[in-house]
């Protein structure tokens, strides 16, 4: 369990920043769900709580996250039901139970960049930005890949651009991790395939992602080359050989799934 | 820290440490029907609602409540003992270890969905586990208490 020496609420986010920067060991809180599971030695947690981020609202352009908005509440939201088949929602809604998804938040499942996430597979299928307190808005992708650093994450974007999309996840139970994960999407002709839980963080698989794109899309063309062109490894839930194989029938259904949508 | 909240309707001032949980707290003021089933987040066991929505008090920290309204079981103890009622009868009630948060989730649920289906309510209560059952005798019970009160 970690402990705390101080808890602060702070009003704006120039003030959080601020305290989080101060020293090393201040920390945000997201839900806690995952903090509490390690033994940090915090000096002052920031409470993101009364900064109004909880919303999630929908412009003609995009969907909003804020960062404290909860799973539950995506899971639940008409913006995130009614876009991209339901995507978003069906991603994150089974992840443990609906009590654990009352506290989760996408601001620090994504800021954290979870390898065994279901929101960031899905999210990296769409179009989306995420925006930053100090380095400002960038696409997901990006920030992804760039090495950790200390900011706060306040929004995520998603365009509205009305691909289809569908997401599959291997499970060893309904409300546990998924041993691999995958997500689908395609505007007009082009196509995106992502695959997470690997178990490292979910990963644009290009080779699949552009064989799709071509003139006959193929689902098992392309969940070949997507558990070709990736990296899988192994620890106490699966095999590196046994996420590989199950990755590839993941693509494949969605794809599939993404097809039927004519 | 002082913490003000309402429990179960009544104004209180909770004191925590700033990396409390409200489980602890809860208990440390006599609520002892919240307990933890387990150390991983994920049994449900102690599900408390903050604003009306169900939580793991073991994962959500005193001191961020400020001002939040807390419902125990102690809260909603007639509706908890009539369902807990079609528990027993449907033999879904054995250590009873589970049935606190359980019943938080169930009496959660009857606010939020309305005519849920078999699937909708196992999706809901996914997140209780139960280590005596198959599961089929609560689901016979939550049907029944939904068909007599709504839902």
């Amino acid at each position: 369990m970690f402990t705390a020496r101080e808890l602060v609420r702070p009003q704006t986010v120039d003030e959080a920043y601020r305290i989080l920067t101060e020293r090393p060991d201040n920390v945000l809180l997201g839900g806690c769900a995952f903090l509490r599971m390690g033994a940090r030695k915090i000096a002052t947690a920031v409470d993101l709580s009364r900064l109004g981020l909880d919303h999630i609202g929908e412009t003609a352009e995009f969907i909003e996250l804020g960062a404290m908005a909860t799973f539950r509440a995506v899971e639940t939201h008409p913006a995130c039901r009614d876009n991209f088949r339901g995507m978003l929602s069906r991603a994150v809604g089974n992840v443990i139970g609906v009590q654990f998804r009352n506290l989760v938040t996408v601001g620090a499942t994504v800021y954290a960049k979870y390898g065994f996430s279901d929101l960031i597979t899905a999210l990296l299928a769409l179009d989306t930005e995420v925006a930053l307190h100090a380095a400002g808005r960038m696409p997901l992708a990006d920030f992804l890949d760039k090495p950790p650093a200390r900011d706060i994450l306040t929004h995520i974007y998603i365009k509205k651009d009305g691909r289809a999309a569908a997401y599959q996840s291997l499970r060893n139970s309904a409300s546990d991790f998924p041993l691999v994960n995958a997500a689908v999407a395609r505007r007009d002709g082009d196509w995106t395939v992502v695959v997470g839980a690997r178990p490292a963080r979910a990963q644009l698989a290009r080779a699949a992602s552009q064989a799709l794109s071509g003139p006959w899309p193929d689902a098992a063309t392309a969940a070949a080359l997507a558990a070709d062109e990736l990296a899988f490894g192994g620890n106490v839930k699966a095999s590196a050989g046994y996420r590989r194989a199950m990755a590839a029938v993941l693509v494949r259904r969605a794809v599939e799934e993404v097809l039927s949508c004519g | 820290m002082r913490v003000a909240v309402t429990i179960n309707g009544r104004p209180a001032v909770l004191e925590a440490a700033a990396d409390e949980f409200l489980a602890d707290t809860l208990r440390a003021a006599g609520y002892a029907s919240v307990r933890r089933g387990c150390d991983t987040t994920n049994c449900g066991l102690c599900t408390v609602w903050v604003d009306g929505r169900p939580v793991l008090s073991c994962a959500i920290l005193t001191a961020r409540l400020e001002g939040k309204a807390i419902t125990t079981i102690e809260g909603v103890a007639d509706e908890a003992a009539a369902f807990a009622s079609l528990l027993v009868a449907e033999g879904a009630e054995q250590c009873g270890f589970c049935s606190p948060g359980f019943i938080m989730t169930v009496l959660a649920m009857k606010r939020e969905l309305t005519n849920p289906t078999d699937e909708e309510i196992i999706h809901y209560l996914t997140g209780n586990l139960c280590r005596c059952t198959g599961y089929m005798g609560q689901l016979r019970a939550v049907k029944k208490y939904l068909e007599v009160n709504g839902g």
